[in-house]
């Protein structure tokens, strides 16, 4: 709509007509309270928090109600406002316990800033608080009744935000409380989003209460480690003995893709970190065939060797790398050239989800044509073919319910079952379970509906999911790209598998997708195996055959998932970096204590293509990232650590200043300035961002917008492929692609190691009568 | 509702509902309503009701709930077959409402929202009834009985006794 412009306690501000008048200001910088209004959602006009005086209208006006229009004039501060807002904050402290000494919400509750601001922390009233016993609605949300202020933040949260509808309003008046649709039991999707809009004390969360205060915390923005979809995470994070531990996650700065948007998985699945089965020593498997206990320099030096040995003596061919969907771009990068420039071998692989090299394949010398999460977000129209976002990708379905609800996008969906997002499809159309092949083709045909309303859209992102693999990927992207102004997502299951895929993990293909028979693929490492190796079920069928001597799996559990047995891998020497004692892990000869993406820096790719930096935030000892510990192996084995991890030379240099004199502290001083422009110097052969500068240099598409993503946004990346080659997968007739289809409350091994997500999952299936959502 | 689903309500009021859930151009419009009906012939809101008044009108038994614990006309316990609302608002009050009420309470042996033991009465003090001109007044389920002294309550309540063994009211 066209700008006006009006008077804001004299300032002349300009926005469309139509604006609401509080957000308006809150552009303009001038703050005006609310508890009941939260953007994005409905407006509720309860709290009258937000009071302004508007030129010749005889009553105080809510700014969250008031639209601007031409030549308005406002004032938000005054002697009378502020007499209103006090009022209003006393009624709100005539029920509202004055515990915050003890409440979590104490430092940063909405509720007691106001009072601090307005001063209504004397009471007028004589009356005697209601007070009422708290409640546990479920493992992850407990109400305490008598602090509510009635915002119905969380009611439109749980209902417009999450289409979950579980929250109400009971009784009325004084009487009048949350409640959930179980009974005392609350039956949701747990993504804990009404603790975090709570403006006061009233939602707290199961796994933060009473442990800290918001000012004991450090507060660190890093990736979510669970699905693909890479929502940033806030994680309050505090010192203990032997290091920092994570008690909050939360992105209550709205930063990022996601915006203030987490699951269950996000929000409460961090504490897998703190597990007590946690390894925390390298094992190395003694004489009696039992793991102990070992040093690192002990445990590098054997692995380091007994890889040289077996590499010198039967060549790379005999040895195998597994990779990991969990780990960052750097790791898998350097993995991958760890695996062919010091294995030399190209037999490496990982767990795939999702057949990315066929998508690469499909787009093949076409720019541009992906869609990253932003790019969703605005488009006005979404083919969803196949999925189940609500329960995989949780931030798509989010991304998805908000554009249809506040931007008006149209939504398809084509499924072979019923999904929740139907209640946001303009037009759905059911597929038979083996029908996502013939799409582009029913969708050409133009009879349906479904196809014409699809056919008509100017613009679209057909987002797919993980039932289109191989040929049907190629159909429905070839289908695509006839037409103007389609953009592609595909629909993968963990934190980095798309990182996994695009940094190379293949036995035939190089990072960036590019072929391993390609002449000068990477021209900076000459002698390069050009022959496609094995890919990971073949790499165990070799171990069992003898024909592998060795295995080096990192963050993976391939034993579990492909039902290895110990009798295949009893002559092959195998080496594991994990968290935990897996079943991969178990059979392994040496163990390497590996860190989880929350405690490591680097980056990630989602699903989207959207690459995110990862900070770290929680600290133990006795572990390292799996950065590092590939780097002290290669060097353990003899390798060049200067030619792995280009560090000190090119990229930025460290300026280490004066030891002396008056400028003496110079590198600390710059080690400052460096940090504040989020920069580092690549000064340790352990610093990931020394090979994200390779990375950039040499993988095709990943040209990252480098300013954007130190300051904590996504760069988007494009996939690149030479024309014309042919996946290992189409070969050998093989699809290797097993999706994990983890839910709302699993997430692989990290999963099984998390109480809080057990517990939900417990909670869902047992403890509520009936399943939840749709 | 198709006809063949089951359903708690009388062939009568169901055809009522079936009727309302049709009238509003928003389903649960008709949801106040639907709630007192059901409430008069089957006595209070039970689960069951909530649970089939929220399908009638596609919402959730939360949403249902969270309207119906709203008003303190509907009920989510049994009442009495005769449920006595005596009004002590201002002006049943200044014209002895209370005496009136406490006369109840006495006949009766129950307090507010009280039921008596064979179920016959249930006693409620209500706010405004509309009967101010002829206070004080009470209601019997949809009867009124207006400019009342401590001394009628007895005969009242014979009549409804009386009802309730099946006999004819007195005149």
């Amino acid at each position: 709509m066209a700008d006006v412009t009006f008077t804001v306690d004299g300032k002349i501000l300009t926005a469309p007509a139509g604006t609401l008048l509080i957000d308006a200001c809150r552009k303009a910088g001038i703050e005006i309270p609310a508890f009941c209004y939260y953007p994005g959602l409905s407006l509720q006009a309860a709290c009258r928090m937000c009071v302004v005086r508007q030129e010749k209208v005889p009553k105080l006006q809510t700014a969250c109600t008031t639209t601007v229009a031409e030549g308005q004039v406002f004032i938000t501060e005054s002697a009378e406002i502020a007499q209103a807002r006090k009022a209003t904050i006393q009624l709100l402290l005539g029920n509202h316990p004055l515990d915050c000494p003890v409440c979590d919400a104490g430092g940063e509750c909405e509720l007691q800033d106001m009072t601090f601001k307005y001063g209504a922390g004397e009471s007028l009233y004589s009356e005697a608080k209601q007070h009422r016993e708290e409640q546990q609605w479920s493992p992850a949300v407990f109400y305490d009744r008598p602090r509510c202020i009635l915002c119905y933040r969380c009611i439109r949260m749980c209902g417009e935000g999450m289409d979950v509808w579980a929250l109400g309003v009971q009784n009325r008046g004084v009487n009048s409380v949350i409640a959930p649709n179980g009974g005392d039991q609350l039956d949701c999707e747990q993504c804990g989003m009404c603790i975090d809009v709570c403006p006061v004390g009233a939602l707290t969360s199961g796994s933060y209460r009473y442990k800290t205060r918001p000012w004991e915390m450090n507060h660190v923005s890093t990736v979510c480690t669970h699905c693909a979809d890479g929502c940033k995470v806030t994680l309050g994070v505090r010192q203990v003995n032997g290091g920092a531990e994570i008690v909050r996650a939360d992105n209550r700065d709205k930063s990022g893709i996601n915006g203030d948007f987490l699951c269950a998985k996000g929000r409460f699945g961090f504490d897998f970190v703190e597990n007590p089965e946690r390894l925390t020593t390298p094992l190395i498997r003694n004489a009696q065939g039992k793991l102990e206990p070992a040093t690192w320099e002990r445990a590098l030096r054997f692995a380091g060797e007994k890889l040289k040995e077996i590499r010198d003596s039967k060549g790379g061919t005999a040895i195998g790398v597994v990779g990991s969907n969990r780990t960052t771009n750097e790791e898998n990068y350097l993995l991958q050239k760890f695996a062919r420039t010091v294995l030399h071998t190209n037999n490496i692989d990982h767990e795939r989800s999702t057949d990315y090299p066929a998508f690469a394949l499909a787009l093949a010398g076409h720019a541009g044509k992906t869609a990253g999460l932003g790019d969703i977000a605005a488009a006005p129209a979404i083919l969803l073919v196949g999925g189940n976002p609500t329960e995989e990708h949780p931030l798509l379905a989010w991304t998805l319910r908000t554009s249809v609800r506040l931007n008006r996008a149209r939504l398809y969906v084509a499924n072979s079952k019923a999904i929740k997002l139907d209640r946001q499809a303009r037009l759905t159309q059911e597929l038979p379970p083996d029908g996502y092949k013939d799409l582009a083709a029913f969708l050409d045909l133009g009879e349906a509906d479904f196809s014409k309303a699809v056919l008509a859209e100017e613009s679209l992102v057909v987002v797919f999911g993980q039932e289109c693999r191989g040929p049907a990927v190629a159909d429905l992207v070839a289908w695509g790209l006839k037409r103007p102004n389609v953009r592609f997502a595909y629909l993968g299951d963990q934190a980095n598998s798309r990182g996994a895929a695009d940094m190379g993990l293949f036995p035939d293909l190089l990072p960036g997708y590019v072929p391993v028979t390609e002449p000068g693929g990477f021209a900076e490492y000459p002698g390069l195996p050009a022959t496609p190796g094995k890919s990971l079920p073949a790499q165990f069928a070799a171990a069992a055959t003898g024909e592998l001597s060795a295995m080096l799996v990192v963050g993976a559990n391939p034993v579990l998932g492909l039902g290895v047995s110990a009798e295949a891998l009893k002559n092959t020497f195998v080496i594991v970096q994990d968290l935990f004692l897996t079943e991969t892990a178990a059979l392994a000869d040496v163990v390497f204590t590996a860190v989880s993406l929350y405690e490591k820096s680097g980056t990630v790719t989602n699903t989207f293509g959207d690459v995110q930096m990862v900070k770290k935030a929680a600290d133990r000892a006795g572990v390292k990232s799996d950065f590092e510990i590939l780097v002290r192996l290669a060097d353990a084995m003899g390798a060049d650590i200067k030619t792995l991890v280009p560090f000190g030379k090119g990229g930025v240099l460290a300026d280490l200043g004066q030891s002396r004199g008056a400028q003496a502290g110079e590198a600390d001083r710059h080690s400052v300035w460096l940090a504040a422009n989020n920069l580092e110097p690549r000064l340790s052969p352990f610093d990931p961002l020394a090979v994200l500068d390779e990375i950039e240099r040499l993988v095709p598409g990943y040209k990252l917008d480098r300013i954007n993503l130190l300051s904590g946004n996504p760069a988007h990346t494009e996939l690149n492929l030479t024309p014309g080659f042919v996946p290992i997968s189409a070969l050998d007739g093989s699809d290797l692609a097993v999706p994990t289809h983890d839910g709302l409350f699993t997430s692989g091994t990290l999963g099984r190691y998390s109480p809080a997500l057990n517990e939900l999952e417990q909670h869902q299936t047992h403890e509520v009568a009936a399943p939840a959502g749709d | 509702m198709s006809p063949e689903t089951m359903t708690l309500f009388s062939p009568r009021l169901a055809a009522r509902l079936d009727a309302l859930v049709q009238k509003y151009p928003v389903k649960r419009s008709a949801l106040i309503p639907m709630l007192l009906y059901a409430q008069d012939e089957v006595g209070y809101l039970s689960d069951a009701v909530i649970s089939e008044v929220a399908e009638r009108i596609g919402i959730t038994e939360l949403d249902v709930r969270n309207v119906a614990t709203y008003y303190s006309m509907l009920r989510f316990k049994p009442a009495g077959k005769f449920n006595i609302q005596v009004c002590t608002n201002i002006s049943c009050m200044l014209r002895g409402g209370y005496e009136v009420y406490e006369r109840f309470q006495e006949e009766l042996g129950i307090g507010h929202k009280g039921v008596t033991a064979d179920g016959v009465f249930s006693l409620e003090e209500v706010e405004c009834i509309g009967a101010c001109c002829w206070a004080p007044a009470i209601q019997v389920n949809y009867d009124f009985h207006d400019e009342l002294k401590p001394e009628l309550v007895r005969g009242i309540l014979d009549g409804y006794r009386f009802q309730a063994e099946g006999k004819a009211p007195h005149a």
